[in-house]
């Protein structure tokens, strides 16, 4: 533990502050929080829409509130008043109305029809059986084909532009070479292992909800706007949140239910979402069309880099991802086109699915990338270090900072880039390469920070902890500034009644956040300091066991002087604000960088593809505690094995529902298909992205990850797979194709 | 189970932990124990294990995450073998004696797994932490036992994969694997052998 003067504790690889919590099992997630409720929460299922869209046309409820401990049965009929959903239209999408049985409209698969209340689930879920209804269906609409996807999308999430074009286009390829290929990724889902739930309970006009939500503030917003309350009564606390991946960015339809249900009953009420209603009421990601149409000269350099995106859009929500972001940032070519388009699909819910847009946008066009190195005959690795570019290819604008080369060089030298194991008799084995570029972005947060006078230190924001590790690296940064140990820390999260944060998403809430207790632990700091004697002034504060000490340096020994007998006991506690904004940051351009690098072996006979070792090497300003910065990108890589290998929701077109929503058949990687998984950073901060000198890494992990198995995959078997997930019947094809 | 009955939907199902107060060694017939603890088994027959732990106990530490048998969030010990407690009613289990993660501490100790789980950071959102370390910990009983995995009739296969296909049962969306694989080496490496 730190005691000299020379504070470095942020960065370092301390474990979890709230570790013990987790593997003992007294960590509390939503559903979990029954005890601090007046009464025992009634609990909740939700009776689902069997079709896609279509008028609720018959209900008939009255067998299941006859069952045994059903306490109400709650439709459109009698749920209350709602603002309609997705309104005002001016509101951003998390703190728009996210209404639920507010009319007979049925929008998708799955959408609840009606809400059953019991005593216990087993009553409730027997009772949602017996709702009879009927739904007047209308054919659904979902996207089939690139070409039916012809909107331009208001906006891309992350600001991006939906369609950019910049430098001349090359009317010919006679002199290098060229890729014109359409790659493919499915319909994926977040899949927190936490299901979606909520526990509600009005006191009066006052209401309290504990749900499992990234983002405090809008969830409070987004709840005074759907019930149509005032947001100084409701309070929302989600101090535990079991995985998000922005799925739990906003709230969903368990969290209106359970308001719903507690306002009609006026009794605390429960409702943890079944995972397979998990997939049809949260959010997923759309699967995507992605042409590219690259070129390059005989010397590997680009000449152009064109990248069209087609996607369905959930009909009435705003949200489309940009597919094309990495095709416009990451390498330099003379003429850069990306376009995006989407079509209004009868789906539920699409929305952020970590890392959107890069996530599938890099297993597409890195892959293809690796098309053209190979066509001009250039080792991949060589490939993208030829066209590294020196300021942002489209706008031209410098980057705060930009490693990707040193990423790939480096990388490759820790990896053994193509220096492979040697195969066992009937396998062969691939190595692969991508790249990742993920922007960085700083969002408005705040926290307080407050010291009382035994030097205890208190951080109170409205930030949460997905899994990402907020509560140790927050303990970090107030330990760092006054010279302690974590143990003094105490961090509060994931309440609406302390300071508004980013929350956690889009990588954003590290740096934001963090930047904002730092600068209330500055500000607390030089309150304290400015009351002391002038011969203190440059003196630093430490919090030891004697309490908050007046530290100075003498000769090589500090000197710690008990801060009572220099100040009076009365001015604690001290409490500071500190508040980030977009003056905390930089114009120019942000990103995280990263390489991948993969070895696989493959079977020649089976086509099993096993994984042997995934590794990355990744720049995201300062690393804030190195051993939690590492488990959140190696889980974004395991995602990324995911995405190459195994995951696809399968739509059943007719009804327009999902033929795999469950755990069974919606295949993320389990341990077995991950072996080696490795991680280092080119540890620098960069002060201009935030004060705290970090950037995002929530997303990094996964961007790119996939692309580096499918080109391993090619690199050992020569079989190009563009349909992602590659699975074994695919490459057993390619393999057949090129035997004959 | 000679005692079966047919599912009745009668009787209070809702009622805050019971725990017998008689003392002696096992739980009586009409009782499993957890923890060390006896509890009368509840009164519907449709209340599985899981539901059993957070409905009536308000054991929070078993987690759900698919109550299908799918994902392991739930896995529990009976007897000291791994079950998935979401695919076992609870009348099922009269007279066994159960652990769940608040009882794989001993005497606010906490097991060596669970120590290494923290220092290898083996969790991130910490919700399928619970059934990785009950998993585990049943896992090194397996081990002793020499009760063969799917890999153990391959050839050249690794202690680590070995460790890696017994994990499987045991879904980490956060992708905690690697991490997991290296808590449960460091506390087999411990083992006398
Ligand atoms: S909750 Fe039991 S296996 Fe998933
Ligand atoms: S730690 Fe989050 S699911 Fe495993």
């Amino acid at each position: 533990m730190k005691t000299n003067q020379t504070a470095n504790f942020i960065g370092e690889p301390i474990n979890r502050v709230d570790g013990v919590l987790k593997v003992t099992g007294q960590a509390r997630y939503a559903a979990e929080h029954t005890s601090t409720m007046p009464q025992t929460p009634l609990v909740g299922f939700l009776v689902a829409s069997t079709s896609a869209v279509g008028e609720i046309s018959h209900l008939d409820t009255s067998q299941a509130e006859k069952a045994e401990g059903v306490q109400a049965v709650i439709t459109h009929k009698n749920a209350g008043p709602l603002k309609a959903f997705g309104k005002p239209d001016d509101e951003g999408r998390f703190t728009q109305s996210r209404a639920v049985l507010s009319d007979t409209h049925i929008r998708h698969y799955g959408m609840p029809v009606a809400l059953v209340i019991a005593q216990t689930l087993e009553q409730a879920r027997y009772a949602g059986s017996l709702v009879e209804f009927n739904i007047d269906a209308q054919p659904a609409q979902l996207l089939h084909k690139a070409n039916q996807a012809s909107d331009v999308p208001e906006s891309l999430d992350g600001g991006f532009e939906p369609d950019v074009e910049t430098g001349d286009k090359p009317s010919t390829y006679s002199d290098g070479f060229a890729v014109d290929v359409q790659y493919t990724t499915p319909s994926q889902i977040s899949a927190a292992m936490e299901p979606h739930a909520t526990i509600a309970h009005f006191d009066g006009e006052k209401l309290t909800v504990y749900p499992s939500v990234q983002i405090i503030a809008s969830a409070v917003q987004a709840l005074a706007t759907t019930l149509e309350m005032d947001a100084e009564n409701i309070h929302v606390k989600s101090p535990f949140i079991g995985g998000g991946f922005g799925s739990k960015l906003g709230l969903h339809y368990d969290a209106i239910l359970a308001c719903i249900g507690a306002r009609y009953l006026k009794r605390p009420v429960k409702i943890a979402l079944s995972r397979r209603h998990v997939f049809y009421n949260s959010p997923h990601r759309g699967h995507s069309f992605q042409h590219m149409q690259l070129s390059c000269d005989n010397q590997g350099k680009f000449q152009s880099i064109a990248h069209h995106s087609a996607m369905p859009k959930a009909k009435g929500y705003p949200f489309a991802e940009a597919t094309g972001a990495g095709a416009r940032v990451t390498y330099s070519a003379e003429y850069i086109k990306s376009t995006h388009r989407v079509k209004n699909a009868d789906t539920p819910l699409i929305d952020s699915t970590r890392s959107p847009g890069d996530a599938i946008g890099s297993l597409a066009f890195e892959s293809a990338v690796d098309e053209l190195a190979n066509k001009a005959n250039i080792d991949p690795l060589t490939f993208r270090l030829n066209n590294m570019p020196k300021v942002h290819p489209v706008n031209g604008n410098r980057f705060t900072s930009h490693k990707l080369e040193s990423c790939l060089r480096r990388g490759a030298e820790v990896f053994g880039w193509q220096r492979k194991s040697s195969a066992q008799p009937g396998k062969v084995i691939g190595h692969g390469v991508a790249s990742a570029m993920r922007m960085n972005v700083l969002v408005e947060s705040s926290a307080e920070v407050s010291m009382d006078e035994k030097g205890k230190i208190t951080v109170l924001t409205d930030m949460t902890d997905i899994g990402t590790g907020t509560y140790t690296i927050l303990a970090q940064i107030a330990a760092d500034t006054f010279n302690t140990s974590v143990d003094n820390i105490t961090v509060n999260l994931g309440d609406s009644q302390s300071p508004a944060s980013s929350g956690s998403g889009g990588s954003f809430g590290a740096s934001s956040t963090g930047s904002a207790v730092l600068k209330a632990c500055e500000a607390v700091k030089s309150k304290l300091l400015s009351l002391l004697p002038k011969n203190y002034q440059n003196a630093q504060l430490a919090v030891t066991e004697q309490g908050v000490c007046v530290r100075q340096s003498h000769a090589d020994s500090p000197q710690d002087t008990p801060l009572a007998s220099l100040v009076d006991s009365s001015v604690f506690p001290i409490r500071e604000l500190g508040a980030v904004s977009e003056d905390d940051t930089s114009d120019d351009e942000q990103y995280s960088c990263g390489a991948h690098f993969v070895e696989v072996e493959v079977d020649t006979l089976t086509a099993e593809v096993r994984l042997k070792r995934q590794y990355g090497m990744f720049s995201a300003g300062k690393i804030l505690n190195e051993k939690t910065a590492k488990s959140q990108i190696k889980g974004g890589m395991v995602w990324g094995a995911g995405y190459a290998l195994t995951e696809a929701i399968h739509h059943h077109t007719d009804s327009a529902s999902f033929i795999n929503p469950d755990f069974g058949e919606y295949h993320i990687a389990v341990n077995r298909d991950i072996a080696e998984v490795a991680v280092d950073f080119i540890d620098l901060p960069d002060f201009e992205a935030s004060p705290v000198g970090a950037k995002g890494i929530g997303e990094l992990g996964i961007t790119g990850a996939g692309a580096a198995i499918a080109n391993a995959i090619f690199d050992a078997t020569g079989v190009r797979v563009r349909d992602f997930p590659i699975t074994v019947d695919k490459v057993l094809e390619g393999l057949s194709k090129k035997a004959s | 189970m000679s005692t079966l009955k047919g599912p009745t939907l009668k009787g209070p199902t809702l009622k805050g932990p019971t725990a017998s107060s008689q003392p002696k060694d096992g739980p009586s017939p009409t009782c499993m124990s957890i923890n060390g603890v006896s509890y009368a088994l509840p009164n519907d027959p449709r209340t599985t294990l899981l539901d059993f732990l957070h409905q009536n106990l308000a054991l929070f530490g078993t987690k759900k995450g698919c109550d299908h048998g799918q994902c392991g969030a739930c896995t529990v010990l009976v007897e000291g073998e791994r079950i998935n407690a979401c695919l076992v009613f609870a009348f099922q289990l009269r007279g066994k004696a159960i652990t769940t993660i608040e009882g794989i501490a001993k005497n606010d100790e906490l097991n060596p797994l669970q120590s290494a789980f923290v220092k290898r950071d083996a969790f991130q959102c910490g919700y399928c932490t619970s059934g990785q370390i009950c998993s585990s910990v049943a896992l090194q009983k397996e081990l002793a036992d020499k009760t063969p995995s799917a890999v153990t009739f391959s050839e050249n296969y690794s202690a680590r994969e070995d460790i890696s296909e017994r994990m499987s049962g045991n879904l980490c969306r956060c992708g905690a694997y690697p991490n997991i694989v290296d808590a449960i080496e460091d506390v087999i490496a411990l083992e006398p052998q």
